[in-house]
């Protein structure tokens, strides 16, 4: 069994190719002449230098968080490149402008940045290093209302909505990766969905870091007008490198009353070697706020890349009867750890939240669950469901669950349930006697045992997700 | 023509622990075997054995499918070329549907004999056939692979597999344990269907009951890793009413 696990695991990781493009990079290195650069390279308007500089001095006195259950080596945050950029004719009038290398890399990805060969019903940002390199169907979305452009557009086009809502979720000061972010990020992705409309296609973000030795820091804003809805998807690769890169990002998500945002992860950067060389050291900042009555915000994660992945995408339910969840299935193999879970904050009445996350273990991974449930007082009538699994591949890996619960209301209800499973080998001969060679058996077990979360993923993602586990799509049979 | 199995002097052990002690069998295509024997006398493992459980080491001996060595081929090639084990202990496989599972299992037979993929629109019309068998309806179908299953449902799921494969050799293990009269009924009504002149089936039993049911052509009796003795249908009354003792000279270990 175990060699045929390994085959399983240690497949090539086929995104861990470079594309050679020129790059305007800064040198390495972190002060507050660097945070002044980028902003200047951006163009920003003095209160984002401002916010960032505020940001840079807070984290100057911070320190590198180490409670999660993750070993990895020092990060030398002055040996890192903060600003990398495809050097090209800015700005972009059109897609029709992209560098052919860059659409080249997003063809290879799979990811056409052409509008008449885009997946089907989904509108993409595509973000190459540090800066957003062209975004599809703006002029669709645009006549309903619908602002989706890169960060930096943002600021230049909308300071006002930029000035409302950065850091409304995920303050510059609420730990030491959203601070570092805080103060050097250099784009990502804005959406702003206005009163009563339905997005009517996924939008979507694909991150490439391609450039050496450079951190990656974006930041995503979403902001979701009362009633409306969107579905968002993020999708992230990297090169196979031997160095580790730091990518730190901070996603804030803003839900008005009755407003609903789907927010989808295939996270898939590279990993590392089997020996635990190279990697990206993910660290992200993920959180969403139920501002008005009614609101939901619905995080679904699967985590398949990184050496380290540290990361709790979280929901604070402030409106009255909003809805906050979280489906996860994080996989580690070879010598790569997840510290991965959620935070539900109930601080509005009727509150509630699920949260469902499956932890894969397999090669010599370490998989933790680390999950807050919170119920302030003034929250009657609040509800929480946890559930959470874990399986294990083999005899070398580890699984963990942290669940923290702190509830300050008699009348809320707070329940969890957790399991570990191991993948025995009468399973897969079980599956072997009915024809399924072992790769195929596994894949089957893996699968039913993530169906509850890929079930909530949009089509296009769920096909993707399975693939990456080696997984073929359940049929529609049943 | 070979005879559809044909087992030599075949040893098998558990660790050091050897539990088939030299195991001569043949079993020809349209009959109807049973072995019976008291508990831990290798019943179970000489049916693991002839489908590859790697918990088995072979250390001795052969076994010969269709006239073939399969000593050293993988339990899903055995599979594929037509041995079908019923589980005394069927697993559980959660999240995934009986339909997905039986599709995925049909179609790896399919491609072992280089046809093309069955549909899902297909299938739903051959297993609607099988459905009949077993006395069940679709609904079984969209639940998850003996997830909470009732120990007779297992049963009846594993008939329901062997109906959809259509094995050339059926292996049963223990197939009557746990059952109530009505289930056993089920299963045997569909094991009888299903046997054709050129299929055959090995039926492992501590009883005789089942045997009221599917009638066999041969008894063998299996007592410490061998086969002691063998004979008709008859031998089967015998052992319900005179127990192991009689052959084994050794109270049962129960």
């Amino acid at each position: 069994m175990t060699e045929s696990v390994e085959s399983l695991v240690n497949r090539d990781y086929k995104w861990g190719f470079v594309t050679d493009i020129e790059a305007d990079q800064i040198p390495a290195g972190l002060d507050e002449d660097v945070v002044r650069l980028i902003s200047a390279k951006k163009g920003e308007p003095p209160f984002l230098l401002e916010w960032r500089l505020k940001a840079y001095r807070g984290w100057l006195k911070m320190t590198e968080p180490h409670w999660a259950n993750i070993k990895y080596s020092p990060i030398d945050y002055q040996g890192m490149v903060y600003y990398a950029a495809p050097r090209t004719k800015a700005p972009l009038g059109s897609l029709d402008d992209v560098d052919p290398k860059i659409r080249e890399t997003y063809d290879k990805l799979g990811i056409p940045l052409t509008e008449q060969k885009i997946l089907s019903g989904v509108a993409v940002d595509a973000v190459f290093d540090s800066v957003s390199v062209g975004t599809t169907y703006r002029r669709q979305l645009g006549e309903m209302g619908i602002i989706f452009c890169s960060f930096s557009e943002a600021v230049r086009e909308y300071p006002d909505l930029i000035q409302r809502y950065l850091g409304s979720v995920v303050p510059a000061s609420d730990n030491f990766f959203a601070a570092l972010n805080s103060a050097v990020f250099s784009d990502g992705s804005f959406v702003y969905v206005p009163k009563g409309v339905r997005c009517p296609m996924d939008l979507s973000t694909y991150f490439r870091i391609n450039a050496q030795n450079t951190g990656q820091f974006e930041r995503t804003l979403i902001v979701a007008d009362e009633g409306s809805y969107v579905s968002y998807l993020e999708g992230c690769t990297a090169p196979k490198r031997d160095e580790n890169q730091l990518h730190a990002a901070v996603v804030e998500l803003v839900a008005m009353a009755g407003a609903t945002i789907k927010y989808s992860t295939v996270q898939n950067w590279y990993a590392g070697d089997e020996d635990g060389k190279g990697g990206i050291y993910n660290f992200v900042t993920k959180r969403g706020k139920c501002a008005g009555a009614g609101a939901k915000i619905s995080w679904t994660q699967v985590e398949t890349g990184s050496a380290i992945t540290w990361k709790y995408p979280s929901v604070i339910l402030q409106g009255d009867n909003s809805i906050g969840e979280f489906y996860s299935v994080a996989v580690t193999n070879a010598c790569q750890q997840a510290d991965t879970g959620t935070k539900m904050i109930h601080i509005g009445r009727n509150t509630k939240s699920t949260v469902v996350s499956k932890g894969i273990s397999a090669g010599r991974g370490q998989n933790s669950y680390r999950g807050q449930v919170k119920v302030m007082p003034r929250a009657d009538g609040a509800r929480n469901y946890t559930q959470c699994d874990s399986m294990l591949i083999g005899n070398r890996c580890g699984a963990h669950t942290f669940p923290y619960i702190d509830v300050q209301n008699r009348t809320a209800a707070v329940e969890h349930e957790a399991s570990t499973s191991k993948i025995g080998e009468d399973q897969i001969f079980y599956l072997k006697q009915r024809g399924l060679n072992t790769e195929n058996a596994i894949s089957m077990i893996v699968n039913g045992f993530c169906k509850e979360v890929f079930r909530e993923l949009p089509m296009e993602f769920a096909v993707e997700a399975q693939k990456l586990l080696g997984i073929s799509l359940e049929g529609s049979v049943g | 023509m070979a005879p559809l199995l044909e087992i030599i002097d075949l040893r098998a052990s558990v660790g050091d622990k050897p539990i088939l002690k030299g195991v001569d069998l043949v079993v020809n295509r349209g009959e109807v075997h049973a072995i019976m024997g008291p508990n831990g006398s290798g019943k179970s493992t000489l049916v693991q054995a002839i489908s590859g459980h790697p918990a088995y080491t072979i250390t001795g001996g052969s076994i010969r499918f269709d006239g073939v060595d399969i000593g050293e081929i993988p339990p899903e090639e055995r599979a594929q070329a037509g041995i079908f084990l019923a589980f005394q202990y069927p697993v559980e496989i959660p999240g995934v549907t009986n339909a997905y599972f039986l599709r995925a299992a049909y179609n790896e037979m399919r491609k072992a004999r280089g046809l093309e993929e069955m549909d899902p629109i297909d299938f739903i019309d051959l297993l609607e056939e099988k459905l009949k068998l077993v006395e069940w309806g679709p609904e079984i179908m969209r639940r998850a692979v003996n997830a909470g299953f009732s120990g007779g449902e297992k049963k009846r799921n594993e008939i329901l597999q062997m109906a959809v494969l259509e094995p050339k050799l059926a292996l049963l293990d223990e197939t009557d344990s746990g059952l109530d009269i009505d289930a056993l009924r089920i299963v045997a009504k569909g094991v009888n269907a299903l046997k054709r002149p050129d299929n055959a089936y090995v039926v492992v039993t501590h009883y005789q009951r089942l045997l009221d049911h599917i009638i066999p052509d041969i008894v063998h009796v299996l007592a410490d890793g061998q086969l002691i003795k063998t004979g008709g249908k008859e031998l089967a009354f015998e052992l319900e009413a005179r127990g192991y003792e009689w052959l084994t000279g050794t109270p049962e270990r129960v």
